[in-house]
């Protein structure tokens, strides 16, 4: 592995191995001094042709206390580049002699292309609506840590599907390690079909939450409902919002995530993301960080740091 | 420099195999050229030079009704020069070229440019489609009659639908009094939206935006309904999906003058080459790849007849363009010069054709679509015809390209069948690959 695409090019060999670094990362940065020597000398290149805030401080700050040297880098502008474009972008950033790139992009399959195209590693923090695999390894282990395991777990993802980048991460994430995976949501919103038989589509919420032991909620977006994907927010809510009573219908232990930013009131409530029994929203903020961490270790830690 | 270059020589292909789709004969022997023309073997032959034709096939005058040479005004994608070259080393005597050019084909001088200069260049016969509508802005009709006195053949607003069905009426009843017809990109623009593959499981998958087939398949219902109100001539391009080929055997079954044509790569390919080929904009093209259930539907009716015609859709685009992300590259597969091979590949391995039934889709039935005679090889008629090596196995290699785009979702494929000679009016084109300069600026 010296790249990381998309979860499903990893073994479930490698993802548990992550997930295990990740626990150890865990370890490292509740101490009060966080700061380990492990990337001193290393410089990685966080390339964002996206807005982003939560996803950019999370890699730089697990950059920052593996100690490594972190760049920003903030293309602006629409996905066709005026000017340089997107591939002299990345051999600059080559020529710069940085150990490895963290890429979002708006359109899908960019980071895998610069990744055929670098001789360094390329890790993708998020490409449309194909990929976000550090989200995905950072859902997969907060749910290991909150339940125990994933092997036999129902995970119920809500909303739209279709434009998540984070449903398909974890999509191929859970299926690795053994969960089974309902995905509800308007028609529009989700893919008519997918090739799992561990993979079931449903319109109806309550349906697929019964018995679900995690909920993951995704974000909806404003401008599905200029598109006709839904018919207004408040109508979304009633139907697919994530409430205390539809919870109900779920295991009892159940265990909900949301990628963030959450819409309160709307895909999700307020009293469900500040439960502390049922939410693990800010586990997955911490855990974020681990698995980056643990990432960065994997493909920037040389070889004598890996053994 | 002269025009309409007639061969001087003669030349005297042996022990060819002759696949004469317009008259459905096949037969093996001699076939002789002179001043431009095929000549009667028992004629008084000036000391013709002597070709061996063995293993070949020679096959007359391959028509490609559907190419974009780009000309004027893209010529960084591709040029008139470029484009005939790549037609003459596809093996093609004849383009049909698409009008969305800068400026649009849609007034007589354009299209009169486009058949001097493909003359002056002399590898192949450059065939012009006119816009159905001026700019091809779908607001006016072009003057259709007025194009074809200048020499267009068909006419298209290609890359985009006629998406007002008003006009898309006055077109057809207009197209009743012309000898070309309208020739339909059919896709519903508000239902393919921003969709950049195939929508089904693949683009789930993938996270690529989605184009349904009934995109395509709403517009050709429409269509065929006003050909029946009009008694138009409605060609069907590069149609992609069960939907539309029911509405097409449904004017055909209505014995309305309606034609379709399907393009090689949507024989060949399905849209799991997208994900095989990671993103690389050399699979997006429009119509887009379909799934494998919907090649098999169109195999079938290529092979059955339904689908008239094969062309190639040629749509050649710079390589700085096509090397964009997915979503933010054009549309558009360089295909001139994998045609025949990959026609000969599905068509006689995979479908087990007869090769005179198959080969009548890239010769006769374009002619007849487009109200062009041509009598096949008969002593008189024009000596234009390609060699073809039947039984050539080859991975593609586009640097042996003459067209400017080398983009392809066929790279390093291996395909049946090599083009090894064309020759157009009694003077050769290309020969063992090399296409002749002479012509070239």
């Amino acid at each position: 592995m010296r790249d990381l695409i998309a979860l499903g090019d990893l073994s479930r060999a490698q993802l548990e191995d992550l997930l295990d670094l990740a626990a150890a990362m865990k370890e490292i940065i509740r101490r009060p001094v966080k700061k380990v020597p492990t990337l001193r000398g290393k410089a990685v290149a966080n390339v964002f042709f996206e807005a982003s805030t939560r996803t950019r401080n999370s890699f730089e700050l697990a950059g920052k206390y593996l100690g490594a040297d972190v760049i920003n880098f903030q293309a602006r502008g629409s996905s066709v580049e005026k000017g340089e474009t997107l591939w002299d972008t990345v051999r600059t950033m080559r020529a710069m002699r940085v150990d490895a790139v963290i890429v979002r992009h708006q359109a899908e399959g960019v980071p895998g292309e610069m990744a055929a195209r670098l001789d360094i590693p390329v890790i993708n923090a998020g490409d449309g609506a194909h990929q976000h695999p550090t989200q995905g390894l950072l859902d997969l282990l907060t749910i290991r840590d909150r339940l125990g395991h994933i092997a036999g777990l129902t995970v119920t993802i809500v909303g739209d599907v279709l434009h998540s980048r984070v449903a398909r991460s974890d999509i191929e994430g859970l299926l690795q390690l053994g969960a089974k995976v309902r995905l509800v949501g308007p028609p529009a919103l989700i893919p008519g079909r997918w090739d799992s038989p561990h993979v079931r589509i449903y319109t109806d919420l309550a349906e697929a939450l019964a018995g679900a032991q995690v909920v993951q909620v995704l974000r909806i977006q404003r401008e599905r409902q200029a598109s006709g994907g839904i018919p207004s927010l408040r109508e979304y809510h009633d139907r697919w919002g994530i409430t205390p009573a539809g919870l109900g219908l779920a295991d009892a232990e159940v265990l909900v995530l949301h990628p963030g930013p959450q819409n309160r009131g709307v895909e999700i409530d307020s009293a469900v993301v500040d439960d502390p029994k049922r939410s693990a929203i800010q586990d997955q903020v911490e855990n974020g960080v681990a698995v980056r961490m643990a990432v960065l270790y994997r493909l920037v830690g040389g070889k004598e740091a890996m053994e | 420099m002269n025009g309409e270059r007639e061969g001087s020589g003669w030349w005297k292909i042996t022990d060819v195999r002759v696949i004469d789709p317009y008259r459905q004969r096949a037969w093996q022997g001699d076939v002789l050229v002179g001043q431009g023309r095929f000549q009667d073997l028992a004629a008084s032959a000036d000391a013709p030079e002597s070709v061996s034709g063995r293993g070949l096939w020679l096959v007359p005058r391959l028509l490609d009704m559907h190419v974009h040479l780009r000309s004027p005004g893209q010529e960084w994608k591709e040029d008139l020069a470029s484009g005939s070259a790549a037609a003459a080393h596809g093996g093609f005597a004849a383009v049909m070229t698409m009008p969305n050019t800068d400026p649009v084909v849609d007034v007589p001088s354009l299209v009169s440019w486009q058949i001097a200069e493909g003359r002056r260049i002399g590898l192949v016969d450059v065939l012009p489609a006119g816009a159905v509508t001026k700019a091809s802005g779908g607001q006016e009709l072009a003057e259709l009659w007025k194009m074809e006195k200048a020499g267009a053949v068909g006419f298209s607003d290609d890359g985009r639908p006629v998406a007002d069905g008003g006009l898309m009426r006055a077109a057809l009843s207009y197209s009743a009094t012309l000898a070309g017809p309208i020739v339909q990109h059919a896709e519903d623009v508000t239902l393919s939206g921003r969709g950049v593959m195939h929508e089904g499981e693949v683009s789930g998958r993938l996270g690529l935006a989605g184009v349904p087939g009934e995109a395509e398949a709403v517009m050709v219902w429409r269509d065929v309904q006003l050909a029946a109100l009009t008694d138009g001539r409605l060609h069907v391009a590069h149609v992609s999906t069960p939907g539309a080929l029911e509405a097409i055997q449904w004017a055909k079954a209505h014995g309305l003058r309606v034609t379709a044509e399907v393009t090689p790569h949507h024989l060949f390919f399905t849209d799991e080459r997208v994900a095989e080929l990671a993103f690389s904009p050399v699979t997006k093209v429009n119509p887009p790849l379909r799934p494998e259930s919907y090649r098999q539907v169109l195999l079938q009716a290529m092979k059955s007849g339904l689908i008239d015609a094969i062309a190639s859709d040629h749509a050649p685009h710079h390589a700085d363009e096509k090397d964009l992300p997915y979503k933010d590259a054009p549309f558009g597969i360089s295909s001139l010069e994998t045609a025949v091979a990959a026609v000969l590949t599905v068509g006689l391995d995979e479908l087990a054709m007869d090769p005179l039934t198959l080969l009548v889709r890239m010769t006769a039935a374009p002619h007849r679509i487009l109200g062009l005679s041509y009598q096949g090889l008969v002593p008189g008629e024009s000596a234009d015809f390609a060699l073809i090596d039947p039984d050539a196995r080859l991975p593609v290699d586009p640097g042996k390209w003459y067209s400017q785009a080398r983009e392809t979702p066929w790279q390093g494929v291996a395909l049946r069948g090599q083009v090894v000679a064309t020759m157009l009016r009694g003077r050769w084109a290309m020969r063992e690959g090399e296409v002749l300069t002479c012509g070239l600026r």
